[in-house]
Order: C-alpha cells, then sequence, then structure tokens
C-alpha cells in the first residue's frame, strides 16, 4: 500500500529552547501515503517537531526536505502551499467564521485572483470563487454529514468539540497539502467518536491519498492506523517500527512506565 | 460530494441532526424581514440606502443638505475604510484619521494657490490616493509584525506625529529650493479649488452631495465584494487567529500590509473630498477627537459591518446636530427612553406598571409639591402647546431651577450607579422616581441649558444605553472570544 517514494525527510534536526534541547538529532523519515505515528510520554518534544516542520520554529541544525526540497527557513504559509498542513492540538480554528468560511479561507493558498480583481469581480475571479466553494464542500463531504447542509452557515464556536477537530482536519485538507499533520486528533473524544477518527484516518489515506503523521496517546488509535510508529523521549527518537514492535521496546516502555520490566498487553 | 451508500455513517447522531436542522436562525416578523434582506444581493442593498439618499437634496435646504446629507456621507467613507482595517483585518490602528489628513494636505497642494498648482481631479485624485496609500505602506512596514496594544501605540504614535508635523511644516528647509511652506503651519491651507473634472466643476453643495453619494456607494459595493473573496476570508481569518491562519497558507504579513494600505487609500479619497468641501486644510480636523468619532461610528454600527458603519454614520453625525433645538431635542431624548423601557421591559403587564406609576407618581409629587412647596411648581416648561401646558400639571418647574435642578442632577448620576446593582424587586419599584428624576433633570436643567457638553453627554448616555443593550454594534455579530 505505501509506496517507496521518501515525501518528507528530516535529517539530524535539532532545536533547543534556551538549556532545554527538545529535539536532539533527529533523522526521520515519511514514505508517500503512509501513516506514521508519532508517540512519547508529555514533553517528549512531539508537538515542537510539527512546529519545527510547519516552520513555526526555525531548527539551530539540521535539513527539513519535502520532496528533497529543504524547508528550513520558510515561511509558515509558504510550507503549507507546498504541501504540509496540520491540525492543533489546541484548537485553533476561526471561531466567528461560518464552518464553510474556515474552509474556504485555506484555500489562500493555492488561489490566485488578486484583491483588486476581486473587487470588481471579473469572470475569472467569479470562476474561481465557485471552484473555492465546490472545494470547501467537497472536503466537508468528507466527513459524512457531520459537517454538511445546515451546519456550513453555522459559526465554527457552535460547533460541539468532536466536530471541531473533525473542522479542523477539513480545513488542513482544504490547503491542498499532500501530508496531514494532526495534532492529537482523538484528545478529548469519547470511545466511539474515537473509533470514528480511526476509521476517518485509514480514509484520509487510502480515499483522500494523503500522507499522515499523527502524534496520538491513545494507543488503540495508533495501533489501529499506524503503518509505522515512532517513538521520541526527550527529543531523542527510543525506537521506531511496527506497532507490535514499539510498544514491546523495553525503552519505550520505560519511557512511559519508569519500569525495567513489565509486561505489556 | 454524497458518501456511497455502503459505506458505514459511524456515529451519526440523527436525532441531534434534525433537531438542529430545525432550528432557524431568525424567527418571527423581524426574521422574515431579515431573511429576506440577506437574501438581496450586495447592489441591491446599497440600493435600498442610495435611493432615499439620492432624493434628500430635493427635500431639504442647502444648509440642511450640508450640515446633515455631506457630513454623514463624509463620516461614512472615512469609517469605511477604517473597517477595513480595524473591522476586516482587526488590526487596532490608531494613527487612522492621520491618512484623512494626508489625503486633505496633498490635494490641497496639488490644487490650491500654496503653490499655484491647481491640477485637475481626474489627475489629482489619482495622485493622492497612491500618496495615502504608499504612506499607509510606509506607516505598515515596521508595524506589522505588531498586534493588539503595540501596534496600537505605535500608530497614535504616527497620528499625533502627523499633527505635529504639519503645525510646523511650513518653514522646511529643502535642498535647492530654499526654505518652502509647505503645510501652512497652524493656519493651514485655504482655499482649495473645487474638484474640476475635465472641465466640470463640482463647486455647489448639491453637486459635492451627488460626488460622495456616489463615492461611499462605490466604495461600499467594492468592500461588498472584497469582503466575499478570498482575500476578505484571510483578514477575517487573521483577526480570528493569526498563527492559524499562516498555518494555514495565508500570508499574515503581507495581508496585514494590504489592509492597511487599502484603508489609507479610502481615507486619502476621503480627504481629498473633505478638503474640497470644507476648502481648507487646517491641522485641528485631523486629531484625536475625529479619531473617536469614527472609532464611535464603527463600534456603533458593529465592527465589520459594512451596513453597520452606513448606519453608525447617520447617527453619530445627526443627532448632535438635531440635538441642537430643543424642538427637536424633547423629542429624540423621550424617543431613546421610550425606546429602551420598549426593549427591556417585560411582560408587557409590568411596562403599563411601571409606565401608569411614573404618571401617578408625577401627579402626587406635583400635588404634594404644589400644596407644600408651592415655590416648586411656580414656574413652567418652555415651548408652547397643549403638551407643554400638560405637563406643567404633571412635572415641578421652579421659577428658578438652576441650584435644585443641579443637585437633582448629582442625585440622579448617583441614582444611575447604583440602579443597576439592586435586586429585581427594588428595581422596578424605583423605576418610575428614577424616570420621574431624569425627565426633572431633562426638563429643567439639560432642555434650558442645553450646549456643546450637554449634546456630548446625552449623545455618550445614549451610546452607552445602545452597546449595553446590542454590545456587538446595531448591525455587529456577536463574536465569541474564548468558547
Amino acid at each position: 500500500m505505501t509506496g517507496d517514494a521518501t515525501l518528507l525527510e528530516l535529517k539530524e534536526l535539532d532545536k533547543s529552547f534556551g538549556g532545554l534541547r527538545v529535539i536532539a538529532d533527529l533523522d526521520m523519515v515519511v514514505k508517500e501515503h503512509e501513516i506514521v505515528s508519532v508517540i512519547g510520554p508529555n514533553g517528549a518534544g512531539k508537538t515542537t517537531l510539527f512546529n519545527l516542520i510547519t516552520g513555526i520554529y526555525r531548527p539551530d541544525s539540521g535539513e527539513i526536505q519535502l520532496d528533497g526540497r529543504n524547508l528550513v527557513g520558510m515561511a509558515p504559509h509558504k510550507i503549507t502551499e507546498l504541501g504540509i498542513a496540520r491540525t492543533f492540538q489546541t484548537l485553533r480554528l476561526f471561531l466567528n467564521m461560518t464552518v464553510k468560511e474556515n474552509v474556504m479561507a485555506a484555500q489562500y493558498g493555492h488561489t490566485k485572483v488578486g484583491v483588486l480583481r476581486s473587487m470588481v469581480r471579473t469572470p475569472g475571479a467569479r470562476r474561481e470563487e465557485k471552484e473555492i466553494h465546490r472545494l470547501a464542500e467537497e472536503k466537508l463531504g468528507f466527513f459524512g454529514d457531520r459537517l454538511m447542509g445546515y451546519r456550513w452557515d453555522q459559526f465554527a464556536y457552535s460547533l460541539s468539540y468532536a466536530n471541531r477537530r473533525r473542522l479542523e482536519i477539513a480545513r488542513a485538507m482544504a490547503t491542498q497539502a499532500r501530508i496531514l499533520l494532526l495534532d492529537e486528533p482523538a484528545a478529548g473524544m469519547n470511545p466511539r467518536e474515537t473509533h470514528e477518527i480511526t476509521e476517518l484516518i485509514g480514509k484520509l489515506r487510502d480515499d483522500g491519498g494523503y500522507t499522515i503523521l499523527v502524534i496520538e496517546h491513545d494507543m488503540h488509535v495508533v495501533e489501529g492506523i499506524s503503518d509505522r510508529v515512532v517513538a521520541l523521549d526527550h527529543g531523542v527518537k527510543i525506537a521506531e517500527g511496527s506497532f507490535e514492535a514499539v510498544a514491546t521496546d523495553p525503552r519505550v516502555v520505560e519511557a512511559y512506565l519508569g519500569l525495567r520490566k513489565t509486561e505489556t498487553k | 460530494m454524497e458518501q456511497p451508500p455502503d459505506t458505514p455513517r459511524i456515529g451519526v447522531d440523527e436525532w441531534v441532526a434534525s433537531v438542529e436542522g430545525k432550528r432557524e436562525r431568525y424567527t418571527g416578523p423581524r426574521g422574515a424581514v431579515l431573511k429576506r434582506w440577506e437574501r438581496l444581493p450586495p447592489a441591491a442593498r446599497v440600493l435600498v440606502f442610495a435611493t432615499p439618499a439620492a432624493v434628500f437634496p430635493f427635500l431639504t435646504s442647502g444648509g440642511n443638505l450640508f450640515r446633515y446629507g455631506l457630513f454623514t456621507l463624509v463620516y461614512a467613507l472615512l469609517a469605511l475604510g477604517l473597517n477595513i482595517v480595524v473591522g476586516f483585518a482587526g488590526l487596532l490602528d490608531l494613527g487612522y484619521v492621520a491618512f484623512f489628513g494626508c489625503g486633505a494636505y496633498m490635494y490641497a497642494i496639488l490644487a490650491s494657490p500654496q503653490f499655484g498648482n491647481h491640477w485637475q481631479a481626474e489627475a489629482a485624485i489619482p495622485v493622492v490616493v497612491v500618496f495615502t496609500a504608499v504612506v499607509g505602506l510606509l506607516v505598515g512596514l515596521p508595524s506589522r509584525r505588531l498586534l493588539g496594544d503595540y501596534l496600537a501605540i505605535l500608530t497614535l504614535f504616527f497620528g499625533q506625529a502627523f499633527v505635529v508635523f504639519v503645525n510646523n511644516a511650513n518653514r522646511i528647509s529643502f535642498p535647492f529650493v530654499g526654505h518652502a511652506d509647505l503645510t501652512g503651519g497652524a493656519n493651514g491651507i485655504a482655499n482649495i479649488d473645487p474638484f474640476n473634472f475635465f472641465g466640470y466643476r463640482i463647486d455647489s453643495t448639491r453637486k459635492q452631495y451627488y460626488l460622495l453619494l456616489i463615492a461611499v456607494a462605490l466604495v461600499l459595493i467594492l468592500l461588498m465584494f472584497v469582503n466575499e473573496s478570498r482575500t476578505g476570508r484571510a483578514w477575517r481569518a487573521l483577526r480570528e487567529d493569526p498563527l492559524a491562519a499562516e498555518v494555514m497558507s495565508i500570508p499574515v504579513n503581507r495581508l496585514k500590509l494590504l489592509a492597511f494600505v487599502f484603508g489609507a487609500a479610502v481615507a486619502g479619497l476621503t480627504g481629498a473630498i473633505y478638503g474640497t468641501i470644507a476648502t481648507a486644510a487646517l491641522p485641528g480636523d485631523y486629531d484625536v477627537g475625529l479619531l473617536i468619532t469614527v472609532y464611535a461610528i464603527m463600534i456603533l454600527g458593529g465592527f465589520g459591518s459594512i451596513m453597520g458603519i452606513v448606519v453608525g454614520a447617520m447617527i453619530v453625525n445627526n443627532i448632535p446636530k438635531l440635538l441642537h433645538s430643543s424642538a427637536n431635542a424633547r423629542p429624540l431624548f423621550y424617543g431613546t427612553i421610550l425606546l429602551a423601557i420598549l426593549v427591556k421591559l417585560r411582560p408587557w403587564r409590568l411596562l403599563a406598571a411601571e409606565l401608569g406609576g411614573l404618571v401617578a407618581f408625577g401627579f402626587a409629587i406635583h400635588g404634594i409639591a404644589s400644596a407644600a412647596y408651592p415655590r416648586l411648581v411656580d414656574g413652567e416648561s418652555i415651548g408652547s402647546g397643549v403638551s407643554a401646558r400638560a405637563l406643567d400639571h404633571w412635572m415641578l418647574f421652579p421659577k428658578n431651577p438652576v441650584k435644585i435642578a443641579d443637585v437633582a442632577y448629582i442625585l440622579l448620576v448617583a441614582a444611575i450607579v447604583v440602579y443597576p446593582q439592586l435586586s429585581r424587586v427594588w428595581r422596578a419599584v424605583l423605576l418610575p422616581p428614577l424616570l420621574y428624576l431624569v425627565m426633572f433633570v431633562w426638563e429643567n436643567l439639560l432642555l434650558v441649558h442645553i450646549g456643546g457638553a450637554t449634546r456630548l453627554i446625552l449623545l455618550g448616555a445614549m451610546l452607552v444605553a445602545l452597546m449595553n443593550i446590542r454590545p456587538q454594534g446595531l448591525f455587529g455579530t456577536a463574536t465569541v472570544e474564548i468558547a
């Protein structure tokens, strides 16, 4: 199912805040159409990793390559335009915009019409606007009828927690990204919703054609979706491989539980 | 995009969906009007405002047209520009009025005896607009990384620097030219030419009015289109969450600059038009007072609401002017109070009881006073006619009201501060006496000495009342900060 082409590659990535080394010498590869989970205890540097990849932080050293192109030093919006979009662990929707507008706003990067042309609504501007609407509806349609119909015109703040998570994913999809970085997509969800998210992530890859890098704490989700799991602790990659291999790796167990010998599963 | 029927529709909570689907956003007769309004295309909405405005000059005198019509439109245009920066993009720009001043001065330099330039309007206006847009860009460049308070301070500094500059730029020493009087200093630049479009001079109030009306309608439509475009959405996204916007492929810094530039351009255009109306560019016109007025318009109308701006401009410009005469002031004052009570007091039985209580309270007080303290009722209300004479039998009118009314005024301020803190029952009981006190102060003090300060206090009170009823402004949508 996974291709062999490397899509995202991190080389000897380093990032410190003051004296604290949050990401240390990290090498990582994400292949096309792969679902890679990043796990690790709190403070392991998972979200920092996402912030580095999306350009919110600049690495102290090392390279981040998308299709062989180095992304270090690029503005976040540029990186998103090139094909990496993310969701936030602490949801950051445009709350006072409607559901549909949220998804439409994220299409800024791959649309062209300038402000003067949209002021006079040239035929080109109308065409593009129609296309923006169509794409927004398509992306929202990915979630069954959760975000459809009357919900389009509801403000984002009126959505339930689970729907906000869905909307964040839809918004990231609308940037026309190839890689989705999902930061704890199942956080705060009930078991049924968690199950649904697990299926959704699989569907994102299979039907949507996305490559997915996901941070997740819920091991059922990680087990259900991952082609490969990367475990971080204190910014260092301590294990990598299939879920079974990583989950039984003694260093991972130690990082989570601080015990030397224990039974997993 | 329809889902294929065989995929499991996991977790779909049909009950919630059906209940929420039935929930209408608007209900009742107000909802019917609002729904129809929302269905109108932008051009039609503008027409709803523009048609009465186009007829207005035929219904009124030149003086009224100047006072009410012209200035409302100037304020509306100015606030529309500010709305781009503050309402759409969420950048708190406190130097905005300086761009307005830049426009006026630039036009004055191009078309007045100051330098002997007398440019045609079709050449001067683009130059002025581009010039102020560039100034907007220059102010925006260093501030593009700032947000909130920091941006506000920096732009406020720019606004004040502009005033100082035009006050002192009458003896700048230029290389090769020597001393030049750029802005006329404190005296400003006088005798600005009227607009001259290809030989057609916009030299009467009526012509200026129509020019402004066209400008407002044009800017209104353009802004509506921008608001519904990718740029408009990007601005609003940036207002909501700059970091999320940036990560969602929106170049935040460039869009901030764009907002600054467009706001400045609209302000520059307004400045040029204002220059020809006032026929002079004076440094005092572009100071903090105007800034507050423009912000009041925007806040009243509702941040980011284009139609709200127009209505806000009507209110802020016209109400203080209408209050000049006591014949206008009285219905306005009582109308506002009555409206507030009608909106706020429910159920109807309570409303009727309160109003009945007020009438009874007045007769009781008047009866007691005329029996015990005749000095309190030996004056009479101003104005003539049945209603004024009827009022004499209900309200207290001392012959020499100033002293007691002053005391009552202070009492009233104290009462207004205390009143909202009371429990519901006490508020209901004390409402008639409070209203009576309000009317007493109004009839004996404010109406008699209706000067500048009183008008401003009244306007302020009305605005406070309005903002209490609708914090989001008349046409704004309530925003949620944390949800």
